[in-house]
């Protein structure tokens, strides 16, 4: 194991140097940058996905043969993430149809608004 | 000086003070027996540096057994109070205190490190290796979950024990229904154990996936570290949602954000949402194992081969599946609507049939064969009808429609306990009496096992059958005082709390009992056993194996015991390549402490000196060039002649 270790780890340097930079990115365009909001989100998306490749290629073996266990537990994580998102949105945003003011024309918005004021 | 009266020491209630002045003698006990006896570089050397899993292991079994006694404690305090009508034996505050520390203890504290110590020493011995993939980091585990429980334990006398239910929920536990510390013990004291049980999580992972005997495939493992392989990865997927949802909340209170509260778009269920997206994942991690320990047991002692075992597999795989897939159920009354919950309810009635698939095959496996009464196998076979039970009910609590209902009720308290103690605590008995002449080298005394047995059995079910019909009846959960006409199935429930109390004891005492009297094992195979962990010697050595063998099929042993071989090819010995024990993994958990402390207090000069520490111990770890020993080829030799002695 020595010869292989104490090679100079090339790859995990520019993956942590290229992670850095992209969060301290993120952080500055979120805080500092002043763009519009909706280009802060889109810069901040795509750096998060060039994050995650980076650390899956330089830090997570995927490139290693007998990768199909990484494959399938990538995949397994995967489908957790999205049972977690999809699954907290759809079951938390049930709306709140109890609305007994006399204006149904409030959108959804200001019902719950009002469900909040009466309670 | 006010500070320390009011705010810092609980006081005012006479059972606390007893509790400190016990928590101040069995210190000082403590102190007194180790120093007497010089003890203390032992302690230091053989077990609180250790990195071998079956020390490990044992620490994981001791400290489960004393939270077992806190819990039980808790327990009985909770039935003394619910016996009679307008009891001011506990107040309320006092009894939401600890029916919250009762749950909490019991599933994070209890259930958890008892399987997972039961895993450690069990599983790298049934897959022929010499120690977990990473035995530093398994150090790390076993003592950042013994501090985790230390600061949560510390609550009930510094501060005052978190009262929000062991499910913790917002807004009652948030910053502002809930000041003080209370609270921020459960998030602190479950984030730093819950850092050792993710690490246990990914650690076996790879040492199932990574460290077996050459010819082990997957398919050919017995079924308790197929159980384990599977909680593992449940563990792995299951507990970053805790510690987030942890986090946000322990952000919330002490920096004042508003996730989890009513003001500032704050949403109270989704802490709700969050924390049985873990939690329901969770009762399979207590369960799981459990269900491997039965299938062990049950194949050892009807002396047949596992039946079915490439169904139970697959199910427990379903299962697995599954569990991520069913937590809205448990507030079907939050008013979703109808689609998500009729989904949910499907969800969690399809988990009854790979369960239910799996109590046919110990059906199966134990037809037709030479049964033995032993008490491992007496606690596997009063599992499955009690566990039945629980199952059942448990589908008629998956009707989202039925739910309304029993929400709430004694009825769901009657449902999980018959799961979680008819399953889990069933299951660690059986594993603990299983396995135990492997860990000391006897076995427990049969008598008393059985005593303890049926004392324990019935009064399960003496206790929690009470409680459906209570459930029936009307009777809340986590109420305090019962209406008199509740009073004669509580008192009756009461009895059965006490006959589970005696057998409890009985069982603590056969471990005393038994290191006194009981013979000592003279071969390593105690049960005529299936598995590789009984091809060892007992005691076991350090690198438990001299040499590993060659799989070459399901039921590594016992083709051994038929055509011969052996874990010590004397033609073949090398030197082994083992791990250096290491103070750090308990000094860095001591920091985690402190900075938990800190944190709960809001001191945060202590939390910040806590995680520098922690740091630090990081730092020095990475610059620690030891790569361990080998262990000569005389010493192996040496260590296998001596210990195979009695089998000649």
């Amino acid at each position: 194991m020595s010869a292989e270790n104490e090679k100079f780890p090339k790859q995990h340097i520019v993956g942590f140097l290229g992670s850095l930079v992209l969060t301290l990115a993120a952080a500055w365009a979120a805080v500092g940058s002043g763009l519009p909001t909706i280009w802060i989100i889109v810069s901040i998306m795509v750096m998060a996905v060039v994050q995650a490749f980076i650390q899956l290629f330089m830090f997570m073996h995927l490139t290693e043969k007998n990768g199909s266990i990484q494959v399938g537990n990538m995949l397994h994580a995967f489908f957790i993430a999205a049972v977690i998102i999809a699954g907290s949105v759809w079951t938390m945003s049930f709306g709140f149809s109890h609305n007994h003011s006399d204006d149904g024309g409030g959108g959804e918005e200001m019902q719950m608004e009002e469900q909040e004021h009466n309670h | 000086m006010d500070f320390l009266l009011n705010e810092f020491l609980v006081t005012g209630d006479p059972l606390i003070y007893g509790a400190m002045v016990s928590i101040v003698l069995v210190s000082i006990a403590i102190v007194f027996v180790l120093t007497y006896f010089r003890k203390w570089g032992y302690l230091w050397r053989e077990w609180l540096t250790t990195v071998d899993h079956k020390k490990i292991g044992i620490m994981y079994i001791i400290a489960a057994i004393a939270m077992l006694f806190r819990g039980g404690v808790d327990a009985m305090l909770m039935r003394a109070q619910l016996t009679l009508p307008n009891t001011e034996f506990l107040n309320s505050q006092h009894y939401n205190e600890i029916f919250t520390t009762h749950g909490t203890i019991m599933i994070i504290f209890m259930a958890m490190p008892f399987l997972i110590g039961l895993m450690n020493f069990v599983v790298p011995l049934q897959i022929g290796a010499r120690d977990v993939a990473f035995p530093f980091l398994n150090a790390v585990s076993f003592w950042s979950f013994a501090f985790g429980a230390m600061l949560f334990n510390l609550s009930f006398v510094i501060g005052g024990s978190p009262d929000a239910g062991w499910t913790n929920y917002a807004p009652l536990a948030g910053p502002n229904l809930n000041p003080g510390p209370n609270i921020n013990y459960y998030l602190l004291g479950l984030q730093i154990s819950g850092i050792g049980t993710l690490a246990t999580g990914i650690n076996f992972m790879v040492t199932i996936l990574k460290m077996r005997a050459p010819g082990m495939k997957l398919m050919r493992m017995p079924i308790f570290t197929w159980s384990s392989l599977i909680t593992s990865f449940i563990i792995t997927f299951a507990f970053p949602i805790l510690t987030v949802a942890l986090a946000l909340m322990t952000i919330d209170r002490i920096f004042g954000s508003q996730f989890f509260t009513l003001t500032g778009e704050g949403m109270p269920m989704m802490w709700a949402n969050l924390f049985w997206l873990w939690g329901h994942p969770e009762v399979y991690i207590v369960i799981l194992p459990a269900f491997g320990i039965f299938s062990e047991v049950i194949s050892t002692f009807a002396r047949k081969q596992l039946f079915g075992y490439k169904a139970m597999v697959w199910s427990m795989l379903i299962i697995a599946g599954l569990s991520f897939l069913v937590w809205v159920h448990h507030f079907f009354t939050m008013g979703a609507g109808a689609g998500v919950n009729s989904v949910f309810s499907v969800t969690t009635m399809l988990i009854s049939v790979p369960t239910g698939v799996k109590i046919f095959n110990w059906l199966g496996t134990m037809y037709k064969g030479k049964i033995r009464f032993d008490t491992p196998m007496l606690w596997s076979i009063g599992f499955i009808p009690c566990f039945v039970l629980g199952g059942v009910t448990g589908v008629m609590l998956a009707m989202a429609a039925a739910d309304y209902q029993y929400h709430n009720t004694y009825f769901l308290v009657a449902h999980f306990h018959n799961v979680l103690i008819a399953g889990t605590v069933f299951g660690c008995f059986a594993g603990l009496t299983f396995w135990y002449p492997k860990m000391f080298g006897h076995k427990m005394n049969e008598k008393l096992g059985k005593i303890s047995f049926w004392f324990f059995v019935i009064g399960f079910n003496v206790c929690f059958l009470p409680m459906y019909f209570l459930g029936f009846m009307g009777m809340p959960r986590r109420t305090y005082s019962i209406e008199p006409e509740w009073m004669p199935l509580n008192v009756i429930s009461t009895i059965g709390a006490v006959l589970m109390a005696v057998g409890f004891l009985v069982f603590v005492y056969n471990i005393y009992y038994s290191f006194r009297y009981s013979e000592r094992e003279k071969t390593g195979d105690t049960w005529d056993g299936r598995a590789l962990e009984w091809a060892t010697t007992t005691p076991v050595p350090f690198y438990n194996f001299a040499t590993v063998p060659e799989i070459t099929g399901p039921e590594a042993f016992w083709k051994m015991k038929q055509e011969g071989g052996t874990t010590y090819d004397k033609e073949n010995l090398e030197p082994i390549h083992m791990p250096s024990d290491s103070g750090v993994p308990f000094i860095m958990s001591a920091f985690m402490f402190v900075a938990g402390f800190g944190l709960v207090w809001e001191w945060m000069f202590m939390a910040i000196a806590g995680l520098i520490g922690i740091l630090a111990c990081m730092v020095v770890r990475s610059f620690d060039y030891d790569h361990g020993f080998h262990v000569s080829v005389e010493e192996i030799k040496e260590t296998e002649e001596k210990a195979r002695e009695g089998e000649k």
